[in-house]
């Protein structure tokens, strides 16, 4: 229980750990610790960072969806536009072709009705020289009542 | 080392709290507690070798498991020393505190070692028989003392370093009850008062609690002179003791380092 010199050494060794704790222990595990708190607070940062920018483009995208259906109605209105004009264009001209097909029909027609009264009147006119010489019984200057005949001829 | 052999009780408890001593010199103060120091010497290179082992191969990248417990020690420490001194605590007083923490509760530690067990194993193949032993240094007062006494001059040393020489007199005299000429002497006593408790109340506090555990670890182990009844009382209660001492251990390591850092805090504020 008394005191000695124990004290003193006790003292120095006690103080050549502090300096020693001072000096080797303390500065590296400050160091690894506030070295570790810092990259996790960077981290975190980068983190929260990331998710703003995640949000942003998220909302970018969907705004480019949008335009992008917008857009794609209009087109779609566009060539339902289109599609009508083009079945009206060919109704247009399938019309006018049955037209003129029909106008072409009826003009051969008219050609051909023109032939045939051509050809019966002719007819009619031999048939008439014919009856009329048998009527006669003499012959008929075939010349000399031409204009006669023609005139009968258009009166049929 | 002349030693009685009489089998009694406080033969045994008077043996068993005798230092291992060395005389250097002339009159009683010239003696080294061998076991106190070797104890004590050995323990603060075994745990602050461990920790600094740790800390040199530390990593700030993901810790293992030996790096995490470090650190677990060093926040707890850091933590305790950022509530009570503001300034850069870094540079000193923290390290001081993780140091006095550690060793303190090293030296606390070695009373769950069985009374005779390092005499017995290491010592005596060495010394011979019957040599004394005592293998907690903290119930030494001289280690107490030694670690008080330090700290003492080391608030000293700060006060004037923060202070000037001049403050810290000029506070000697002028603090707490005001700068009045009259008043001094009053201010100097109770300064004078503060100064001589601090480090004895530092210091008995852990010597004292030491102290007892170590009587208490002795009185339950002579209960084994008395038959196997008492060997068997004695170790039950021994267990008990021990357990409950764990806490003890802890809690006067944690208290000494926390009058630590609030010493050396108190010795850079100004009042």
């Amino acid at each position: 229980m008394d005191i000695n010199f124990t004290l003193v050494a006790q003292a120095i060794a006690f103080f050549v750990l502090i300096v020693f704790t001072m000096k080797f222990v303390w500065p590296p595990l400050l160091n690894a610790i506030e070295t570790r708190q810092k990259e996790i607070a960077d981290g975190l940062a980068a983190g929260e960072k990331g998710r703003a920018e995640l949000e942003q483009s998220s909302k970018r995208a969907s705004e480019a969806l949008t335009e992008a259906k917008v857009k794609a109605s209009e087109i779609l209105a566009l060539a339902e536009k289109r599609a009508t004009q083009i079945v009206e264009d060919a109704k247009g001209t399938a019309k006018a072709e049955g037209d003129r097909i029909i106008t072409g029909a009826r003009a051969e027609i008219e050609q051909e009705i023109n032939r045939a009264k051509e050809g019966l009147r002719q007819q009619v006119s031999t048939l008439a020289i014919a009856g009329a010489e048998k009527i006669l019984r003499k012959e008929i200057d075939a010349k000399a009542h031409a204009e006669i005949l023609t005139a009968i001829a258009k009166e049929l | 080392m002349a030693t009685e052999h009489a089998l009694t009780p406080s033969g045994y408890i008077e043996h068993h709290l005798s230092f291992n001593s060395l005389s250097i010199g002339n009159g009683s103060f010239w003696t080294i507690n061998v076991d106190t120091l070797v104890m004590s010497v050995a323990l603060g290179m075994i745990a602050m070798g461990l920790i600094w082992l740790v800390s040199r191969g530390a990593t700030a990248g993901v810790p293992t498991k030996r790096q995490a417990f470090m650190e677990l020690v060093f926040d707890f420490v850091d933590d305790q020393v950022k509530n009570i001194y503001h300034g850069n605590r870094h540079t000193f007083i923290a390290p001081a505190a993780l140091t006095v923490f550690i060793w303190v509760f090293m030296m606390n530690a070695m009373d769950f070692l069985p009374i005779d067990i390092v005499a017995k194993y290491i010592v005596e193949p060495i010394g011979g028989e019957h040599t004394f032993w005592r293998s907690v240094p903290t119930s030494d007062i001289n280690t107490t003392f030694a670690l008080a006494l330090t700290v003492w001059f080391l608030m000293i040393f700060f006060a004037i370093k923060s202070k000037g020489l001049g403050g810290w007199i000029h506070e000697l005299f002028c603090s707490p009850f005001g700068t009045n000429p009259l008043i001094w002497p009053a201010n100097f006593l109770f300064n004078l008062i503060e100064y001589v408790s601090k480090p004895l109340s530092h210091s008995l506090r852990l010597f004292g609690n030491m102290y007892a555990g170590e009587v208490i670890f002795l009185l339950l182990g002579l209960w084994a002179a008395t038959g196997v009844t008492g060997t068997i009382a004695g170790a039950i209660l021994g267990a008990g003791w021990s357990i409950f001492h764990i806490l003890i251990v802890a809690l006067q390591a944690f208290i000494f380092m926390m009058l630590t850092v609030v010493y050396l805090a108190m010795a850079q504020e100004s009042h």
